[in-house]
């Protein structure tokens, strides 16, 4: 007997709008400053009344395009009842029946050897506000609970996956994979420890019979997944416990309702939070303070053509286009649209798109890591560092030499360098390639004379003696070309 | 057309509303709550057949607001209608 795990994510995203989705308050993340961004309408006040915000639906549509969901004509707002503190409406105001996108999917990677790509259905992603953010007393004492209603109508869009997914390992990839595509195409910073995501995971296992038959276990909804690791690993605790379980009791969905159990991290174990006997009863109906929204053809052809170039296609063109290995492309389109940006721009002006991805990738993050950098704040522009590279190309001077004017360019003092920087930097250092045997070949000459014993030992067959003569050679003359430099040494010496 | 509110009705209605009822208070609530599902029926007796179902009262649609700051109410303000705060929280009894 063995069994197939079924997954479904709901994965909620915070749309980076200045203002909360029906009133005027602040979406900051201010936890140090708690009810400070509020106002009658997120407070729940009695006659307050709701305005939706233009932009959370637009950037809800964005999102709705860059998943491929259809956007319906007609879309509407209700209500979501249920009581608990950091809500102050004893209400949410959510979207039922009429969502605004729905039938959607999302291509991820399953192995990046065999390149064997699955498509994740999406069944709908609507529209919703937040609620607050209560905290407990840990001491364990009883205390009143706290709650500050900052976060409290912040717009939220909820992404709810088909049951596509057959593991912990996909689910992670789907999510990041949501994750890039939402920060791409600039609709969410989708910061996870401010909780800008956040993900529950629906999951039960088929369980395949001898007699052939196949029967589902109850299904567990597991919230509070607020890492990617916290994903993968409490899925995969779910999965263990329910087989255990399943091989205990044999109960399967029919005889058990859905039930919901937190992660609790510090345990690595997923404990049961709603008794199944009070299964919520949201007791849904339209919002009559809102009117419903319509969509029209040009509107949904106007927010598609904001849309950039999806991260996966991305990633697919720069290994064709740049001859980038996959994991090259794929640590560049990690970083973002704007190191992809970046890449791109050096690729293009430098006309070599590997060497532009192993400065990017090795030289370019280092530093930015080290500094602890923004893309958008780095001294060496994309033109400049092209030029760069074009001069280790045109073997104006060595690879070395070029990291030591990438090093002088990064600390220029005098704000952002330029390119013509680069060519003061090589006279100033002497690093300028010299091959000219002329020059080269009276300090070979005088290298030669003076270390006599070195010479013996070459020719006794010593060959570390004439890595010894070559360097004092590049220290006489920086830019000297150690290739050159080599030969000349041996046709003296032989 | 007859409409009645069973004893069990009446309480998952209450305990929805996280309301506590005396025997009495459910016996006449579901009456009357019976009595007022038995006149919104008399719309069943309406044949619907060709009228588009509606989301809203009022046919508008499309009212937003631009995403533009408006003052918040300053904190004492958001709180002085709390049973109970520290001063930069509503206290709730404890939760978990």
């Amino acid at each position: 007997m063995d069994y197939t795990v079924i997954i479904g994510l709901e994965v909620h995203v915070q749309l980076q709008t200045r203002t909360k989705l029906f009133c005027g308050c602040s979406t900051k993340f201010n936890p140090d400053h708690p009810n400070t961004q509020t106002c009658p309408v997120c407070l729940g006040l009695p006659g307050a009344l709701p305005v939706l915000n233009r932009e959370a639906f637009h950037l809800g549509m964005k999102t709705g395009l860059a998943i491929n969901c259809e956007i319906p004509a007609f879309t509407k707002w209700d209500r979501k009842q249920y009581y608990y503190p950091d809500l102050p409406k004893a209400y949410q105001i959510s979207q039922y029946d009429l969502p605004m996108s729905q039938n959607g999917w999302l291509e991820i990677e399953l192995d990046p050897e065999t390149r064997e790509k699955k498509k994740i259905g999406i069944i709908r992603a609507h529209l919703e506000e937040d609620a607050g953010k209560n905290s407990h007393d840990e001491s364990g004492r009883g205390q009143d609970s706290k709650v500050d209603l900052n976060r409290c109508g912040t717009p939220l869009i909820e992404i709810v996956s088909e049951p596509d997914l057959r593991s912990a390992q996909e689910a992670r990839t789907y999510l990041e994979e949501l994750k890039l595509l939402l920060t791409y195409i600039d609709v969410s910073d989708c910061n996870m420890q401010e909780g800008s995501l956040r993900c529950d995971a629906n999951v039960n296992l088929h369980v395949h019979q001898a007699n052939g038959e196949t029967v589902p276990t109850p299904i567990v909804e597991i919230k509070n997944l607020n890492s990617f690791r916290g994903v993968e690993q409490a899925i995969e605790y779910e999965v263990q416990r329910q087989w255990k379980h399943w091989q205990e009791t044999g109960l399967s969905l029919k005889d058990v309702p859905k039930e919901t159990r937190g992660w609790d991290a510090d345990r690595g174990v997923t404990l049961e939070q709603r008794g199944k006997e009070d299964a919520a009863d949201y007791r849904y109906f339209p919002d009559p303070d809102l009117a419903p929204v319509t969509v029209t053809d040009a509107e949904r052809e106007r927010v598609s053509q904001e849309l950039c170039e999806r991260p996966a296609d991305r990633r697919a063109r720069f290994e064709e286009s740049y001859q980038l290995s996959v994991y090259d492309a794929a640590v560049i389109i990690d970083q973002g649209l704007a190191v992809a940006d970046y890449f791109e721009t050096v690729a293009e002006s430098c006309g070599n798109g590997k060497q532009a991805a192993n400065w990017v990738t090795q030289d370019v993050l280092r530093e930015l890591n080290e500094r602890g950098l923004d893309i958008s704040k780095f001294p060496i522009q994309p033109d400049v560092l092209a030029a760069l590279l074009q001069k280790v190309n045109a073997e104006e001077i060595t690879i070395k030499s070029g990291r030591t004017v990438f090093q002088e360019l990064l600390n220029y003092p005098e704000g952002v360098p330029g390119i013509e920087q680069i060519q003061n930097i090589i006279e100033d250092k002497g690093l300028a390639l010299v091959s000219d045997t002329g020059e080269l070949d009276s300090i070979v000459q005088a290298v030669v004379d003076k270390n006599e014993k070195a010479v013996a030992d070459f020719q006794s067959g010593k060959q570390a003696a004439l890595g010894a003569l070559i360097g004092q050679v590049m220290r006489e003359i920086k830019g000297a070309d150690p290739k050159a430099v080599r030969e000349l040494f041996i046709a003296k010496m032989s | 057309m007859s409409v009645s509110l069973s004893q069990d009705d009446v309480l998952k209605v209450a305990s929805l509303s996280r309301l506590k009822l005396s025997e009495a208070e459910v016996n006449s609530l579901g009456q009357q709550m019976g009595s007022v599902l038995k006149y919104i029926a008399m719309l069943d007796e309406l044949n619907t057949d060709a009228i588009e179902p509606m989301a809203h009262a009022i046919e508008i649609s499309n009212v937003f607001r631009e995403d533009e700051l408006q003052t918040s109410l300053p904190r004492e303000k958001a709180l002085s209608n709390a049973p109970q705060t520290d001063g930069n929280y509503f206290l709730v009894p404890a939760i978990l």
